[in-house]
């Protein structure tokens, strides 16, 4: 039996294989399918999640190295009905087209704000790995920039 | 469509079901929108309760006891508006990231004069007899949608005034409406349109659409501001939007292997051992239902099948599987070859077939020293993130699937006879599409998934496809080959021009590969003396299909980049040198009329994307620009690109300047979103390729195929025109001119002319 801490809850999963990376387990066992799979080869960054709030590509490692650990998906980004300074922005600058990497995009912007909250451009361009196929670039480089500024002063991470 | 239309190249290289859709004169899809469709069909009050019922979901609960019963409005398949206010817009048309959904909302609640905060956008169901032509493509579904759209919002905003008017017992014509209210002003009264809905609901539908007042443009409230997209809410916190994310109880997840080698069989695989393995139900081998002239169209391609628990048991299980392909009737093709053969074909002045020609060419070449040009553009995949899915779920006499297609309508007689089942049998529920870029107007996934459900009978299954199996079964852009002679007059201006292209066919039926054409009235065609355009083509197994801009996009590049080699050799300003070719024409096109290109509307983004970029003045130390023009999806748009290049051949794209003329634009931020992305994803497929050898892609995911990422992108300036013509889609036409206008500044920074696709094949990178 697997035991996840995943966004605040503790979860067990029966009879998964030892090798299931956490992508899968968080998509068909705990039915969490904001997290997407896009390439399968830590490549794209469409299965981005925060362990131990640092983010990982979730189809690179199996669900039992993070047994015990803290996972967040963008399920748990918020922990109330309010939104992070980043969704907003996101929200805001209409950044999405298709969507489908968004979540992603998302979670990797979450971390790099809490690393450097106030970013440069060279430290985005150096952070945010994943793929956009739609070309949202522009618009996830300001919304990063708009919730920065957002959050400034405020103490707070976005 | 029109001779007119058919002046840009993607109409002729659609596949051939889309080319079906797409050739229904604009009138006429104009004509058959709402009257005899999603308006009068399902209106008419108590009588229409059924079908509105059916349409647009059940009537809202009667109120507390004893009250009337409050009814919902619904006069159609477009709107619906709650006893509480709620006000729910259907839009019709797959959402692929192209902005749809939020368009068709912001178009029915401008005439329908709603407060967007009280609009609610949901997609319809997919049903022709209600909807009509219901897919993503061409850029076409705000062209095909934009009378009937407003007309159903005219008309529903029309019967709450009536409804107001009968209340109050006051004329129609003293009643105003804003922010879902009707308004008498003369005695001050208002009420909201949902406190209208009953009695709305009890009235007659407009007896013709048609005779409906539009708005005047300049009333509007909406339409041209700026609305972020209707599901981005669920986006940014991970709601189940799309296929992939569908859930049902009991459902079992599938995969099915094919041949590297398109169109290899299944001689024998170790089903046995397969079956046994942990997660595994089923296992099996697929004969295939495809017809090898035009595989990915009409079915099933051979493989095998493994059905299991969970995604992972079943990807899992695929590393195990051992299959002895058969591969007499699989692609051989190779692009190596492909190279060798062009070149040697691309020295005869005209192709097999001549598409057009214009006074004596020939005469003119055997007089003149031409300017000379040999394009060749590569293969490339669609790479959409969303890897191919569909859920489908076989109970014997009815089949129901969730998929992510952007032609819903093609599915159903592809899945209905996999199944063995009446059209009407098969229910497709449409999804939010994880990008479509055209891969998805095919529906092999959705055959796949209706296969594999037949075989596991009253069992949900999704069926999924690795990035391997995206990339390595898509249907490419096609690549290809042109050979242009241009002739300069003694004053410098452009006198003719042979245009020689080396495309491809199917090796069975010959029929010209998709995208693989060259337009009859392609530009320059009907603006030289001296012409000639024509075609060779050779054999190609491998499935091609509408790719962004289909034919478009890489017309777009050789014939922008040779226009620019033309100027150069005239020693003339780019900008100048196509302006005099458009001026030839100036003011001969009609005002209004077919949605062909238009000189001045050509030459009105030409000069406002010069003026804008500033063309002709000093710039940043290194600094050069790029111009490029192309009319496609009824869009007229000019891009200069200003670029810089390093010492080691980097190039980096400063700033994108783009002038767009596609009549007045719906969604400001939806449409700078679009013309931004189209930008992003030129600079990235310049740099990208699909090579084949032996039938087989050699580039299958992202490690291969590294699609552009956040690094250097650049600043991208987008200035509409804003005219009065019919309005169009935008998640095309922007993208032809990009590439070029990039390429012909690259000139510009090095003197070096790139006539070959990906840059990187002369050295370059795009930083």
């Amino acid at each position: 039996m697997l035991r996840l801490n995943v966004n605040g809850q503790e979860r067990t999963i029966d009879g998964i294989a030892d090798d299931t990376p956490l992508l899968w387990v968080l998509r068909d066992e705990l039915k969490l399918v904001g997290t997407k799979f896009g390439c399968g080869v830590g490549q794209c960054g469409a299965c981005t999640v925060h362990l131990n709030g640092q983010p990982i590509r979730s189809c690179q490692i199996p669900a039992v190295a993070a047994a015990g650990q803290k996972v967040t998906t963008v399920e748990g980004l918020s922990a109330s009905a309010q939104l992070t300074a980043l969704q907003q922005a996101w929200i805001d600058h209409d950044v999405p087209q298709c969507g489908y990497c968004q979540s992603g995009q998302l979670m990797t912007a979450t971390a790099l704000l809490k690393q450097h909250p106030k970013p440069t451009d060279a430290q985005i361009d150096q952070f945010m790995t994943n793929i956009c196929r739609c070309g949202t670039y522009v618009r996830i480089r300001k919304a990063i920039h708009a919730a920065a500024a957002a959050t400034a002063g405020k103490g707070g991470a976005a | 469509m029109s001779a007119v239309i058919n002046s840009n190249a993607e109409h002729h290289t659609m596949i051939a079901e889309f080319e079906r859709l797409l050739a229904q004169p604009m009138e006429a899809a104009a004509a058959q929108s709402l009257s005899r469709r999603g308006f009068m069909k399902l209106s008419g009050g108590v009588g229409g309760g059924l079908v509105l019922a059916l349409a647009v979901g059940l009537p809202d609960q009667a109120s507390a006891q004893g009250a009337p019963p409050q009814v919902p409005f619904a006069p159609g398949a477009y709107v619906r508006i709650s006893p509480d206010g709620k006000i729910t817009l259907y839009s019709k048309n797959p959402e692929i990231g192209q902005g749809i959904k939020t368009a068709f909302g912001v178009i029915l609640a401008e005439e329908l004069d709603a407060a967007w905060a009280d609009v609610t956008v949901e997609q319809s169901e997919i049903n022709a007899a209600v909807y009509g032509a219901q897919f993503a493509g061409g850029s076409l579904s705000i062209p095909t949608n934009w009378d009937n759209l407003r007309q159903a919002g005219a008309g529903a905003r029309a019967m709450l005034v009536a409804a107001a008017a009968k209340q109050w017992g006051v004329a129609e014509s003293e009643l105003t409406t804003a922010d879902s209210n009707v308004i008498h002003a003369a005695s001050g009264r208002k009420a909201s349109y949902g406190s209208l809905a009953t009695a709305a609901a009890a009235l007659p539908v407009p007896a013709d659409p048609k005779a409906l007042k539009l708005k005047d443009r300049k009333d509007y409230k909406l339409i041209g501001k700026r609305f972020t997209g209707v599901d981005n809410v669920s986006l940014v916190t991970g709601k189940p939007l799309f296929a992939i994310d569908v859930n049902l109880p009991g459902m079992l997840y599938a995969s099915l292997v094919k041949c590297p080698s398109v169109g290899g069989k299944v001689a024998s695989a170790n089903i046995d051992e397969i079956k046994k393995l942990p997660g595994i139900t089923d296992a099996f081998i697929v004969e295939g239902t495809a017809k090898p002239a035009n595989v990915m169209m009409t079915g099933v391609l051979p493989g095998v099948a493994i059905v299991g628990k969970s995604t992972w048991a079943v990807f899992s299980a695929r590393k195990q599987l051992k299959v002895n392909w058969d591969h007499s009737t699989a692609s051989k093709d190779s692009w190596s070859d492909y190279v060798v053969k062009a070149k040697e074909l691309a020295v005869k002045p005209a192709g097999d077939k001549v598409v057009k020609t214009v006074g004596d060419i020939d005469k003119v070449l055997a007089s003149a020293k031409p300017v000379e040009g040999y394009y060749q553009f590569a293969f490339v995949s669609h790479a959409q993130l969303e890897p191919q899915n569909t859920v489908a779920w076989f109970k014997g006499d009815s089949i129901e699937l969730w998929a992510p297609t952007q032609l819903p309508a093609n599915s159903l007689p592809l899945v209905a006879g996999i199944a063995g089942l009446k059209a009407d049998k098969v229910t497709l529920h449409q999804m939010r599409v994880g990008g479509g870029f055209g891969r998805r107007l095919l529906n092999d996934f959705v055959a796949d998934a209706a296969y594999v459900a037949t075989k596991v009978p009253n069992t949900p299954v999704k069926l999924m496809w690795t990035r391997e199996d995206d990339m390595q079964h898509d249907a490419y852009r096609v690549g290809g080959f042109m050979a242009y002679k241009g002739v300069l007059d003694e004053q410098g201006k452009l006198a003719a021009l042979n245009a020689h292209m080396i495309g491809f066919e199917d090796p069975v039926s010959k029929a010209p590969t998709t995208a693989s054409d060259f337009g009859a009235n392609e530009f320059p065609a009907n603006y030289l003396t001296d012409y000639r355009a024509s075609i060779s083509r050779l054999p190609l197994s491998m499935p091609c299909g509408p790719w962004r801009a289909p034919g478009s996009n890489t017309m777009s590049w050789v014939q922008q980049s040779f226009f620019h080699e033309l100027a150069v050799a005239a020693k003339r300003d780019h900008v100048e040198f196509l302006l005099e070719v458009f001026g030839r024409k100036a003011g001969a096109a009609p005002q209004a009329g077919p949605p062909g290109l238009n000189p001045d509307r050509a030459i009105g983004v030409i000069k406002l994307a010069a003026e804008k970029a500033g063309w002709g003045k000093p710039l940043p130390k290194g600094h050069h620009l790029g111009l490029a023009f192309f009319f496609s999806h009824q869009g007229h748009i000019a891009e200069i690109a200003e670029v810089s290049v390093d010492a080691k051949k980097k190039v980096t794209v400063h700033k994108m300047t783009v002038a767009c003329d596609i009549g007045p634009v719906i969604n400001l931020s939806g449409a700078e979103n679009q013309v931004q992305g189209c930008v992003v994803d030129a600079m990235s497929t310049l740099a990208l390729e699909i090579t084949m050898e032996n039938g087989a892609a050699q580039q299958v995911n992202y490690d291969k195929y590294p699609a552009r990422r956040m690094p250097n992108s650049p600043q991208v300036d987008v200035h509409f025109v804003q005219s009065n013509y019919n309005p169009t889609g935008l998640g095309e036409p922007a993208f032809p001119p990009a590439a070029p206008a990039i390429c012909n500044a690259i000139f510009a920074a090095t003197g070096t002319r790139i006539r070959t696709l990906p840059i990187t094949k002369a050295g370059f990178s795009v930083a």
